[in-house]
């Protein structure tokens, strides 16, 4: 029992089919509860009134925007050293989802900013850097929707994120090297000082979490929408074999 | 109800674009899937038939 | 690999190789930014280093597609993959002829449209510096745009998409060095960030790009 066996479509569809209600049920269920317990339950801040209960939905979302793009290296990776489809179709698969996190943390922040720093936009370090994240899974997603044949479009936007992955780092600390922010450090942490109060933390992780089995159950979801979108290609193509 | 001060435009605001945005892409998959699961049944009745 | 690269320049110098397009089009955005936000000097003067690096940059990504779309269509990217030298060479050579034939001449251009500008005096050694240092990278990266998308037909569009967030940490350095000489600063600390980008880019893209080719011609 290897996790390669999960390379295995028929083995992936099966597994998946058995997990997906389970994954969706735990999202859905720490989701509300995170939002809800943040959205009606926690005090207001003394500095930032009732703003603060953005942080439950713009923190989390931030952080499945970095890691929807960690996880879409990994894939990538994978299927150009062993070649499994799964794994190309899983990047290709989440590529909307860590777009649409960028967006929502982007959204939300300009949102959050107005009343707090008096902007919607400033070209701060982390602002700027998600920004460009976006521009990254543009034009990933566009280079999927450009190339015709399947395993050339997979080898092709994998080097593109191993590339992009660079070039995104570099970008991040140009970007503060360009310009010193209004942004405040990292919000949660285990060794510093500076992390947010008790209170908020708590709905805090557990909308981190509502947000991590969310993307966990589109993933599969969408894997599964990517396979069978290939399964009708090959069955298409032997068709006109025929 | 819960009470948001002078800032519960932004804080909704905030709520509303995450929601609107999340129910999208669920939709969007929701939709591409079934009408993939539809192509491919529809090719497999049809190529069950004829092969 | 020194025959390949005299072919190319060869190629781009010759009429209707596109050699004098890109500083055309820089000269023309230059031309263009004062209608935009008004003749007066001291505006002018402060974002012209961020201008004239937009508009090389610019200039340097409307030539990009060329590099291999030619080769492509005459069948010569096909004996290149089967010719004695790696393709990451051929790929590295390809770049060095798209920065002396494109990089090169816009850097020397550069001082010259930063009068028009209005440039402060103390920013056109940095500038120079910078665009030197710095337009290698813009080809190299430039390179690796075109050969991802080498098969496409219609692929100009999507390598710009692909290309210009590549471009954002040279772009960053680079304005960054030419304001800072203008403004009197030390510039050491941008050019040579720069230039461990490049360097960098140099380094690793042309396996990347030569890959990139072979998976295309598959």
């Amino acid at each position: 029992m290897s996790i390669w066996e999960y390379a295995n479509p028929k083995k992936f569809m099966e597994t998946s089919s058995w997990a997906l209600p389970w994954v969706t049920g735990l999202a859905v269920a720490s989701l509300l509860s995170g939002l809800i317990w943040g959205f009606f339950f926690t005090p207001d801040d003394y500095r930032q009134g009732s703003t603060v209960k953005i942080i439950y939905i713009h923190v989390p979302s931030a952080m499945m925007a970095i890691n929807c793009w960690a996880m879409m290296l990994v894939t990538s990776l994978v299927w150009l050293i062993r070649r499994h489809h799964v794994s190309a179709l899983a990047a290709k698969a989440a590529a909307p989802i860590g777009m649409t996190m960028t967006l929502i943390a982007l959204f939300t922040g300009a949102i959050w900013g107005q009343p707090m720093w008096g902007t919607w936009w400033a070209w701060d370090p982390r602002l700027t850097a998600f920004l460009i994240l976006f521009l990254f899974y543009l034009g990933y997603i566009a280079l999927w929707g450009a190339v015709d044949d399947p395993d050339t479009a997979a080898d092709l936007t994998s080097v593109l994120c191993l590339v992009g992955s660079v070039f995104a780092l570099l970008s991040r600390y140009a970007v503060l090297f360009w310009n010193q922010g209004l942004h405040q450090g990292a919000s949660l942490s285990l060794d510093k000082e500076e992390h947010v109060a008790d209170v908020f933390a708590w709905p805090l992780w557990l909308s981190m979490a509502g947000f991590g089995l969310l993307f966990l159950t589109l993933v599969l979801f969408r894997t599964r929408t990517e396979i069978r979108a290939r399964r009708l290609r090959a069955l298409e193509a032997r068709e006109r074999m025929a | 109800m819960v009470e948001l001060g002078k800032y519960a435009g932004t804080v909704l605001g905030a709520y509303g674009v995450t929601i609107v945005l999340i129910l999208g892409l669920v939709w969007q998959s929701l939709r591409q899937s079934a009408r993939m699961r539809k192509r491919l049944e529809d090719q497999e009745r049809r190529m069950g038939r004829h092969g | 690999m020194l025959a390949l690269l005299l072919r190319d320049l060869r190629l781009a110098t010759r009429a209707g190789g596109g050699f004098g397009l890109s500083l055309a089009f820089f000269l023309i955005v230059t031309v263009l930014v004062p209608f935009g936000v008004g003749p007066e000097g001291g505006t002018l003067a402060k974002i012209a280093p961020g201008i004239l690096w937009v508009g090389a940059l610019l200039a340097c990504l409307l030539s990009l597609d060329r590099i291999f779309a030619l080769d492509r269509e005459d069948g010569s990217l096909d004996l290149l993959a089967t010719a004695p030298i790696p393709m990451e060479g051929a790929v590295a050579v390809k770049a060095l002829a798209h920065w002396l034939t494109t990089g090169l001449p816009l850097t020397l251009a550069a001082p010259v449209l930063g009068v028009l500008l209005n440039l402060p005096l103390p920013a056109f050694q940095p500038l120079l510096l910078s665009l030197l240092i710095g337009t290698p990278a813009l080809s190299m990266i430039g390179t690796f745009g075109a050969a991802l998308t080498v098969g496409l037909k219609r692929g100009g569009l999507l390598l710009s998409l692909l290309v210009l967030p590549l471009y954002i940490p040279t772009l960053i350095y680079g304005a960054e060095a030419a304001r800072r000489g203008g403004e009197g600063l030390a510039t050491a600390t941008p050019l040579l960030m720069m230039a461990g980008i490049t360097l960098g880019t140099i380094a690793i893209l042309p396996f990347a790009a030569a890959a990139a080719i072979r998976v295309n011609l598959r």
